[in-house]
């Protein structure tokens, strides 16, 4: 039969030789493979312990910002939803009242912001369109649960901690993309 | 001009706009002859409508470069002339879009216009089927070079159903003709003069006449919005259909466009033609009363008759689709007729657009204690205002306790 490619090799069916036949070379020659790898500098991480540093680009879950004072960026425009090609992203918005101006920036608010990160594909797009900052996709990338109800992220559970309030956890949430992207702006 | 239209002239004249000849009634703007020939050849315009008498001439956005002022006259006019109020003459030619000088002006007018325009489309219910959107997408900057303070207003509500963004206002004056053809009695107008100058009812009284709700449609801008719309959904997300009703009011056409999602009309206004405007039906301008705009949100009250034509340029097209073929669903036969296991209803999870909470049946925008979110504001918005005066007088109330 005729090759296909000219990269076959006929089966070598020479009787082997004396070297060949005791095994014990060949047993040391792949044992030293083995072992030579113990030295070598390992291309895993001890991940909760250890983390990489991300990519300029890496997208993770998302989180909805708060300004300097704490209030929601959110305006609850819909054009996150009509960007998402994954039609994950539905809102209901409000008109905020007197009173209400320490809770939200603009006189429109979300007052139910869902993302359904089952139908999620972390593209960014709906950073990309939010004309307010509002949603950024952060580092934060492990999300498991035991059930898929848990996948339906409510705005409580997107919500960026209280930067006033909270600081320390505002700045872990935040992570180090937003300050990357303003680097850049300025 | 429109006043001096010659009746006994039947002949018809004939005018070249932008290289294309047509033939149209003597008297006529340049713009409706324009319009008759369609698509870009017709000038953009933000204050003339051409259902409302006297409307135009103030925004200067449908100028046109005539470069032959007629066939006995061929010179050509020196100045851009504004096509809603110049009629056309026998042998005219005018360029539109193919003068650069027409294209440099508009940009200049469109600056002017959002000179005071805040930015603040995200929030604003017209966004979509806005006309000074669409005019500053074609021919806007991408950003603004006006360094000073730009005028801003506090938000009123004039009535129970209408609200004025006095600040998003460029002043077209359609609402005020409406107000005065279409309405019984005007009671708001353009307060002051020059850059001075706002729309307002002088003090505080609220408009709530019949068929006052027809300003909401023309105002280009989100001047004024439908408060019983306002901020519950994106026009883009919501289906545009017509429906029809028999409407006790013999001045209502009762054909309308509902704009619905899922089984809820959130918004009702009067049918729009390809320019944005109210559709002549029966040689009438199908303006529709308050009744049926503000109070009939119910599928029951109206007949459907079909979806609603969109302008193609419309973002109200996104993801709307006609005359798909859905592909047969061929899980059951390769399953041998079992039924795909349901891992999970989004409805039984999901908070949003909750099937007990009906947003479109609300006559006021939504606030938290529609979503039951807890917080310890007392709203002071009156549940049901229902008619203006009841409604003032709450207002009155809350506003001398906060005095």
């Amino acid at each position: 039969m005729t090759p296909f490619t000219n990269r076959s090799k006929p089966v070598d069916r020479r009787p082997m030789s004396l070297m060949e036949k005791i095994y014990v070379p060949a047993v040391v020659e792949g044992l030293a493979i083995t072992f030579g790898h113990i030295f070598r500098r390992k291309p895993t991480i001890q991940f909760p312990e250890k983390q990489r540093v991300f990519g300029t680009a890496f997208r993770g879950l998302h989180v909805l910002n708060r300004d300097e004072e704490g209030r929601e960026n959110c305006t609850a425009c819909g054009l996150c939803a009509v960007a998402c090609p994954a039609e994950a992203i539905t809102m209901e918005a409000a008109e905020r009242q007197p009173g209400e101006e320490n809770l939200y920036r603009e006189e429109k608010y979300a007052a139910r912001y869902e993302i359904n990160m089952l139908r999620c594909i972390f593209c960014g797009l709906c950073e990309e369109a939010c004309p307010k900052d509002a949603i950024y996709l952060t580092e934060t990338f492990t999300p498991s649960d035991y059930t898929r109800k848990q996948f339906i992220y409510t705005k409580e559970d997107l919500l960026i901690p209280h930067p006033v309030k909270e600081p320390e956890a505002y700045e872990k949430a935040l992570g180090n993309k937003p300050k990357r992207i303003k680097q850049k702006d300025s | 001009m429109a006043d001096e239209i010659k009746k006994d002239t039947a002949a018809k004249v004939k005018v070249t706009i932008d290289g294309i000849t047509t033939e149209v009634a003597p008297g006529t703007s340049i713009i409706e002859a324009a319009r008759q020939i369609g698509g870009a050849v017709a000038p953009p315009a933000m204050c003339y409508y051409k259902s409302l008498e006297g409307s135009g001439g103030r925004c200067r956005t449908c100028l046109v470069e005539v470069t032959q002022g007629s066939a006995a006259n061929p010179r050509p006019i020196p100045k851009l002339v504004a096509s809603c109020r110049t009629s056309v003459e026998e042998g005219m030619v005018v360029k539109n879009i193919t003068s650069e000088r027409v294209l440099d002006a508009r940009d200049g007018v469109v600056e002017f216009l959002l000179i005071n325009h805040p930015l603040d489309c995200p929030i604003c219910d017209q966004a979509g089927e806005c006309d000074l959107q669409d005019l500053s997408y074609s021919h806007g900057n991408e950003g603004t070079r006006y360094k000073f303070v730009r005028r801003t207003f506090i938000l009123e509500d004039i009535g129970p159903y209408i609200k004025l963004h006095m600040t998003r206002c460029i002043l077209c004056y359609r609402c005020i003709h409406v107000a005065d053809q279409i309405t019984e009695k005007r009671i708001h107008g353009v307060m002051d003069r020059g850059d001075r100058a706002f729309i307002s009812t002088y003090i505080s009284r609220a408009i709530d006449n019949d068929f006052s709700g027809n300003m909401i449609d023309v105002c280009p801008v989100g001047a004024l919005t439908d408060r019983t719309f306002r901020f519950k959904n994106r026009v883009w997300f919501t289906k545009p259909v017509y429906v029809h009703r028999d409407c006790e009011n013999p001045k209502c056409c009762g054909k309308a466009t509902a704009w619905m999602r899922g089984d809820e009309i959130f918004r009702v206004t009067t049918r729009d033609n390809e320019w944005g405007e109210v559709q002549i039906i029966d040689g009438e301008p199908a303006w529709i009363c308050n009744t049926c705009r503000f109070e009939k949100k119910q599928v029951s009250d109206w007949v459907i008759e079909g979806p609603a034509t969109v302008r193609k340029i419309s973002v109200v097209n996104v993801n709307k689709y006609r005359n798909t073929i859905k592909p047969k669903e061929t899980l059951m036969d390769v399953m041998g007729g079992l039924k795909p296991n349901l891992l999970m209803n989004i409805r039984s999870v999901s908070e949003v657009n909750d099937p007990d909470i009906k947003l479109s049946e609300l006559n006021r925008p939504a606030i938290a204690r529609d979503f039951d979110i807890a917080n310890d504001i007392d709203n002071k918005i009156p549940e049901n205002p229902g008619n203006a005066e009841k409604y003032n007088s709450e207002l009155l109330k809350s506003s001398t306790k906060e005095n």
